[in-house]
């Protein structure tokens, strides 16, 4: 890549950076943070993106900067008030400067009235911007273009004779690091020099004092240089030296023109880069002699141009600790070769057990080590996929502000467990589900402002999202405090939408369900926020395609909760290994409560082959695995299986009868639908230690399939799944 | 023996931006994010030029040119601040600190080396 463009890339990338701290620090203060840094930090965020929009000439995206950043300069220098007010503005403006940031990045256009709305807005927030505020921010454009830096010089026109120059430093010059001998060499390249060393004030050795300044020059230049050219090389120094420029009386001008014209002109980044060889004449050899060659630092970064700018040895934010960038593919690669390793070295376990080792033998307990090891690999190399929650958690706060402003309904968002990790593809694809469902809570879950009001609760509606870990799963939560689900209304929808029979005995939890169905909407309108032709029925689609469940538990009038719990990773699954009829078959232990051994009174038939398990005080439906995959015609005798309590998903029951349980497994999950098509039933398979592929059973399809011959739901489902 | 110039910027752009622009300019260059990462450098190294920013976490600009003022081994190096401030508080503030010159952003590679050349030999 060019170099250029190169940098570009970092640029954006920064800028994401930035408008993420950027929220962070908004939303830090709009809960009451009121640690200076904090606003330091928002300020810098705004500021950086501005400086480096300016060196890429993206001047939309420089303006609102620049609008917002003065905005924020006033916050920090105590002149504006952190009100909560003025913190959704800067917000909402936040928000705009994002926009602006990807349009520059993709060429994507911006919303130009919205923009200069929220520019007015921020304009407004200055208290000084109303008399006059507008002549000063004018002014400050000036800087944005690559105008001479202003000097301090009466417009005097172009002396034909040149100039008499008396420079006197003081001490402070010298101080400052500033050089007589350079002020003076650059001053021969505006024309020819004639140079008188005045050393009348220099004292006697013994007097000298090595830090003060005694000598002064008087400089003939004769050229075309006018005052302001003169008085530029001086620019540096101005007020740490006297200085007299006079006008020579006329006499032959040269036609020496300043090495570097400052034209005004607005020139692209990269057309400048190609001037910089040609200006700068090869570095001049230092006036002192040069120290040693200094040994390469890691901080030192190429000498090759060419080379790219990956920031190489450069240490990061010290937060953010040391990273390497590495391809994607590279990780999966490595997490299929673990996945291979741990399917040889069950393999190999189970090979030298069958060669009659003894468990005390040196090979069965390097066996075992071994078999750690590969563990503790795996978990490591899984760990490489996984990444906080925090990057689809932190697109919410806009999308709970967009849609709050949409409904006119006051929202807080409260976030908790942000630092969750789970699978990067989890990740990626939790962002759709989690944004419809938190449009959702917003939009359906909490009421008007009016109706909170007579209910006794604040105007200000809550929604909750929520990470956490728990046993070996992600689990999220979005909840809000609103009015909860109307059952009688969800009831009567899904009745006049035939979704379920008028007769229907359905319990609480069966109709808050019934949001899941396909087909079902509670809004009598389709509104602009929630209404995309997707319902809650694609969320749970979606969610289900990760492996994963979610439920709903609704109380009428303090609000709804969905919660979602998915695998960590979509690589292995904890199983539970099992024989059906000669078969050998995983159920994931996620789905299952427990495992019971029938007895002949704990089971009834309820005419045909459905049958139903006495377990403790309730009655749930026994599957027959085998029958149901197809492996045998008949049912098994209840008494010589084991029966796996499950729960699927909405939290129903049912008993899975299998022959016999041989053992708990952790399984890499390899894709049916990638090597051969989707089977319903059978969720994936996988290789086991003997070397044969087992099939992983997708557990609620088969209780929905066996359950449901009359029920519409298992239709819909399979329709879904298949 | 080419002179090197530390470039001490909290932002990663300008900090590449810098680098792409002195190294083509013939400059071996150094990098800090912040007055306390420059300072670090210094410990190592004797730049012939600073090129500093002065907005910066943990130690800005003003801090780091004091700092630099201040170190016997390093308060001859010429510093030049890189700053959109052009604002005259600003720039004084800069000088009282001992800043040698400063260069008004938006970044333009042809003032940055004319710059250079009129402070360091």
């Amino acid at each position: 890549m060019d170099p250029l463009a190169a940098i570009r890339e970092t640029f954006f990338q920064e800028c994401e950076e930035q408008l993420a701290e950027l929220e962070s620090g908004l939303l830090a203060m709009e809960a009451g943070d009121t640690d200076p840094e904090t606003i330091n930090a928002v300020f810098r965020a705004v500021h950086s993106i501005k400086g480096g929009a300016g060196a890429f000439s993206l001047e939309a995206l420089v303006r609102f900067a620049h609008v917002f950043e003065t905005a924020l300069d006033e916050m920090r220098s105590g002149r504006l008030a952190a009100t909560n007010e003025v913190l959704k503005t800067l917000l909402r403006a936040a928000d705009v400067l994002a926009d602006h940031v990807r349009a520059a990045h993709d060429g994507s256009a911006v919303d130009e009235a919205h923009t200069a709305e929220l520019a007015e807005e921020l304009k407004a927030l200055d208290p000084n911007a109303a008399a006059g505020g507008e002549a000063e921010s004018e002014e400050d454009w000036g800087d944005f273009e690559f105008k001479p830096m202003a000097v301090a010089a009466p417009e005097a026109p172009p002396a034909a004779g040149g100039w008499r120059v008396r420079f006197a430093p003081r001490a402070d010059l010298y101080a400052k690091a500033n050089e007589a001998a350079l002020l003076l060499r650059e001053l021969a390249r505006l024309g020819e020099t004639t140079v008188e060393l005045d050393v009348s004030a220099l004292p006697a050795l013994a007097d000298l004092d090595p830090e003060a300044a005694y000598l002064a020059w008087t400089v003939t230049l004769t050229g075309a240089a006018d005052e302001a050219a003169v008085r530029e090389v001086f620019e540096f120094v101005d007020g740490d030296c006297e200085l007299e420029v006079s006008r020579l009386a006329a006499a032959g001008a040269d036609d020496a023109a300043p090495l570097v014209e400052d034209t005004g002109e607005t020139l692209d980044i990269g057309a400048l880069l190609a001037r910089v060889q040609a200006v700068a004449d090869p570095p001049p050899p230092p006036l002192e002699a040069p120290p040693a060659a200094p040994a390469p630092a890691a901080v030192a970064t190429p000498q090759d141009p060419s080379s790219p700018p990956d920031g190489q040895g450069q240490p990061r934010k010290p937060e953010a600790g040391a990273t390497i960038r590495v391809d994607l593919e590279r990780v999966d690669r490595l997490i299929d070769l673990v996945g291979e390793l741990v399917i040889n070295q069950a393999m190999l376990s189970q090979r030298v057990m069958e060669a009659g080792f003894a468990r005390a033998s040196g090979v069965a307990m390097g066996l075992d080590e071994l078999e750690q090891l590969t563990r503790e690999i795996q978990d490591s190399v899984m760990a490489i996929r996984a990444q906080p929650v925090k990057s689809v958690f932190q697109r919410m706060p806009r999308l709970v502000r967009e849609v709050a402003a949409m409904t006119g309904k006051p929202v807080r968002l409260v976030t908790d467990g942000e630092g969750t990790e789970v699978d990067k593809t989890v990740i990626e694809r939790l962002a759709d589900p989690l944004t419809h469902m938190i449009r959702n809570a917003i939009d359906h879950g909490l009421e008007s402002p009016e109706k909170r009001a007579a209910a006794g609760k604040p105007a200000e509606g809550v929604v909750r999202l929520a990470a956490a870990h728990r046993s070996g799963r992600i689990v999220i939560e979005v909840a809000d405090d609103g009015g909860g689900i109307n059952r009688e209304r969800v009831k009567s929808i899904a009745i006049e939408k035939g979704l379920i029979a008028p007769e229907a005995a359905l319990n609480d939890e069966e109709i808050d369900n019934l949001i899941f169905m396909p087909g079902f909407s509670t809004a009598s309108e389709i509104s602009d926020i929630s209404g995309r032709g997707v319902g809650m029925d694609v969320v749970r689609r979606s969610i289900q395609a990760l492996g994963g469940r979610i439920t709903i538990s609704s109380r009428p009038g303090k609000g709804s909760t969905f919660t979602m719990s998915l695998p960590l990773t979509l690589a292995v699954l904890d199983g539970m290994v099992v024989s059906v009829q000669g078969q050998t078959l995983v159920a994931p232990i996620t789905a299952i409560v427990e495992t019971l051994l029938p007895k002949p009174g704990d089971v009834h038939s309820l005419g045909g082959s459905a049958r139903v398990i006495a377990i403790r005080d309730t009655y749930v439906p026994l599957i027959d695995v085998g029958q149901a995959l197809g492996y045998r015609a008949g049912p098994l005798d209840a008494t010589q299986g084991v029966a796996l309590l499950i729960e699927g998903e909405g939290g129903a029951r049912a008993a899975l009868l299998v022959d016999a349980i041989q053992g708990q497994r952790q399984v890499v999950i390899k894709s049916l639908e990638a090597n051969y098509q989707q089977v319903p039933g059978v969720a994936a398979a996988t290789i086991l230690g003997d070397g044969r592929v087992a099939l992983i059973l997708d557990i609620d399809t088969i209780v929905a399939v066996s359950r449901g011959a009359d029920s519409l739901r298992a239709e819909k489902r399979l329709a879904a799944t298949g | 023996m080419s002179m090197t110039v530390l470039t001490v910027d909290d932002s990663r752009t300008m900090r590449e931006m810098l680098r792409l622009a002195l190294t083509e300019a013939g400059y071996r260059v150094l990098q800090a994010e912040d007055g306390l990462h420059g300072l670090e450098v210094l410990a190592s190294e004797t730049p012939e030029v600073i090129v500093t920013d002065i907005n910066m976490p943990r130690m800005d600009g003003f801090g780091f040119i004091e700092e630099v003022r201040s170190d016997p081994l390093h308060r001859g190096v010429p510093i030049l601040v890189l700053t959109t401030e052009s604002d005259a508080e600003k720039k004084n503030r800069a000088r009282m600190a001992g800043a040698t010159g400063w260069i008004v952003k938006p970044f333009n590679p042809v003032k940055l080396v004319d710059a250079i050349r009129r402070v360091a030999a």
